[in-house]
């Protein structure tokens, strides 16, 4: 049998039904390459090998996911499985429930597989603050994955995964997709249902998949969207067919190119292969439009304050009493949640904690979270305008390529503007997507480049139309060569 | 520049986390550089400008006042740090 990991789950799905392997199959050659190349990657926190393998033993493959195997994000509760956003403070905690997303997911025949590796509570841009171990780029094992969603990309990237679940608040599935060369796709605020993620900043948070092309990408979503009665946030919109627009061209399509998108202090050859790739559009027939966000350059500001905020609050909950890490012999309760917090939270997320708390407090709550909250409108607005002319706008996905593993730790801020092209996409609640675009060789490596499309909320089905028509000239060079043979 | 008014070890203790000196002196000039960087947002005028909370617009949802099946006792406790007698076991809180 020729290795089925590098199959797209469409292909896997086709096999399973013509016959030619099993899901069994599927799990096994999983495991095989796991092992084979995880030590190199780091991917995986965690797998529970003999439950997956039951799972794929009663697989109904008529399902629309049936028997494919889907590797989920640490911070997405499945049951009876560890799940401690890669922190400390949950070392050893167990779901107790699944998530909605899970639920789904298993409703579609999909069988989830493996614990993935991100930033600690998803807070960061390189997987760098996990704490339990680092998560490697697939194309240069010296280079950070991206991040939130680091072991989500990476796993996918090196074919040690066919899909996976991650979670974006300010760009953690897109960029991590971009850095990995694979396909990344943050729904519509709303879209999927956040019950049984564990929230980060819940006015931002939102699960999405990661595949090797845009058609899985949009089967998964098919599986896991949908209102639900345990998100309240979660929208009740008629359902949809996300595939409905696969296969289509460009032409005719118009895309909105935003300059503010193009800043000065970028990799040169991010911005060379993303002109290029728009260049390509456009002999595919689009047309495109020059677009102002001009609100643009205030949005990591705005994210760090207004995601910070929420932080400070949703992690209020971990404070060693009904779960997680306990301080062992406290003076008093005060003493038991100094302690067990300062034990339990590594450093990113106790400076984001402290600073949610700050932007929060009297005195300070109307310079900054007020204003914050303001801003946040004029950059919704700067959408809806540009929306108002373009079908989707099309943009770099980050303005780096993958950077060294510890280039950036002590510079929290430098840090920070990794996410300058995806953060506005979140505070806005639109849909965006990550393709690859091309690979720049660095130091004797080749590293992709993504490129992104951006589409007004609730405008998937269009967005991943755009994305796949893209991808299939555009993002080949880099998903047939992927780095499957570690 | 370091925020003048933001004292890391105060904040800390209001959002019950102990810090080394260490960790006090290394946020305290981290997170200055933050505020400095999100200054920016003070030069634009946003007093005609309502503010976001939230990317939709969805207030007041209701549900059925029905009780449903929740997490059974031993699930509820599976996780806790500390339990007996089927109750999670605190810290003393009252003297």
């Amino acid at each position: 049998m020729s290795d089925l990991t590098t199959l797209s789950i469409s292909k896997l799905q086709a096999g399973f039904r013509q016959g030619d392997f099993t899901p069994v199959d599927a799990v096994r050659a999983l495991e095989e390459k796991i092992t084979k190349v995880d030590p190199a990657i780091g991917a995986y926190l965690s797998r529970d090998v003999q439950s997956a393998l039951a799972a794929a033993e009663k697989a109904d493959i008529s399902l629309p996911l049936g028997g494919v195997p889907i590797g989920i994000k640490d911070a997405i509760n499945v049951v009876g499985e560890p799940c401690t956003c890669a922190s400390k403070i949950l070392a050893g905690f167990r779901s107790p429930y699944d998530a909605t997303v899970i639920a789904k997911l298993r409703a579609a025949g999909a069988i989830p597989f493996g614990r993935l590796n991100m930033d600690e509570f998803a807070m960061g841009s390189s997987t760098e603050n996990s704490a339990y171990q680092k998560t490697r780029n697939p194309w240069d094992t010296s280079r950070i994955p991206g991040g939130s969603s680091g072991g989500s990309a990476a796993s996918v990237a090196a074919c040690e995964a066919f899909a996976t679940l991650g979670s974006d608040t300010g760009g953690s599935i897109r960029q991590p997709a971009s850095l990995c060369g694979v396909v990344g796709l943050k729904p519509s605020y709303g879209r999927v249902s956040r019950y049984g993620l564990v929230a980060f900043a819940s006015s931002l948070d939102q699960i999405g998949p990661i595949g090797r092309s845009t058609r899985d990408c949009a089967a998964i979503l098919n599986a896991i969207s949908g209102k639900d009665p345990h998100d309240s946030t979660s929208l009740d919109v008629p359902s949809e067919d996300f595939t409905a627009n696969l296969g289509r061209d460009l032409k005719g399509v118009k895309l909105g190119i935003p300059a503010e998108y193009f800043v000065d202090g970028m990799d040169q050859r991010v911005r060379e292969k993303v002109e290029s790739a728009i260049k390509l559009c456009e002999q595919l027939g689009a047309e495109l439009i020059p677009v102002s966000l001009p609100h643009t350059q205030y949005a990591v500001g705005v994210y760090y304050i207004i995601a910070t905020a929420e932080a400070s609050a949703n992690l209020a909950r971990f404070d060693g009493v009904r779960y997680g890490h306990r301080a062992k012999n406290p003076r008093d309760l005060l003493d038991h949640y100094m302690r067990t917090r300062e034990e339990g939270f590594g450093s990113e997320v106790k400076r984001r904690i402290i600073l949610g708390t700050y932007v929060l407090s009297s005195g300070y709550y109307d310079a900054y979270y007020l204003r914050a909250q303001k801003v946040r409108t004029l950059i919704r607005q700067d959408f809806a305008k540009a929306f108002e002319k373009v079908d989707a706008i099309i943009c770099p996905t980050s303005p780096d390529l993958a950077f060294k593993i510890g280039e950036r730790v002590d510079d929290p801020l430098r840090m920070y503007l990794a996410d300058i092209f995806t953060i506005a996409t979140n505070l806005a609640g639109i849909c965006g997507i990550s393709v690859p675009c091309g690979l720049v060789e660095e130091e004797g490596k080749k590293l992709p480049v993504g490129l992104q499309f951006l589409g007004k909320a609730m405008d998937e089905t269009r967005l991943l139309g755009i994305a796949d028509a893209f991808e299939r000239t555009g993002s080949q060079q880099v998903l047939t060569a992927l780095p499957n043979t570690l | 520049m370091s925020s003048p008014n933001l004292d890391v070890r105060d904040v800390a203790r209001l959002a019950r986390i102990e810090l080394t000196d260490e960790e006090v002196a290394t946020f305290q000039s981290q997170l200055g550089k933050v505020l400095e960087y999100v200054e920016q947002l003070k030069s634009l005028d946003v007093s005609a400008v309502e503010p976001t909370a939230h990317a939709n617009p969805i207030f007041n949802v209701f549900r059925e006042d029905m009780a449903k099946p929740g997490l059974d006792r031993q699930a509820a406790l599976a996780n806790a740090p500390h339990s007996a007698n089927n109750l999670v076991v605190v810290t003393k809180v009252i003297e």
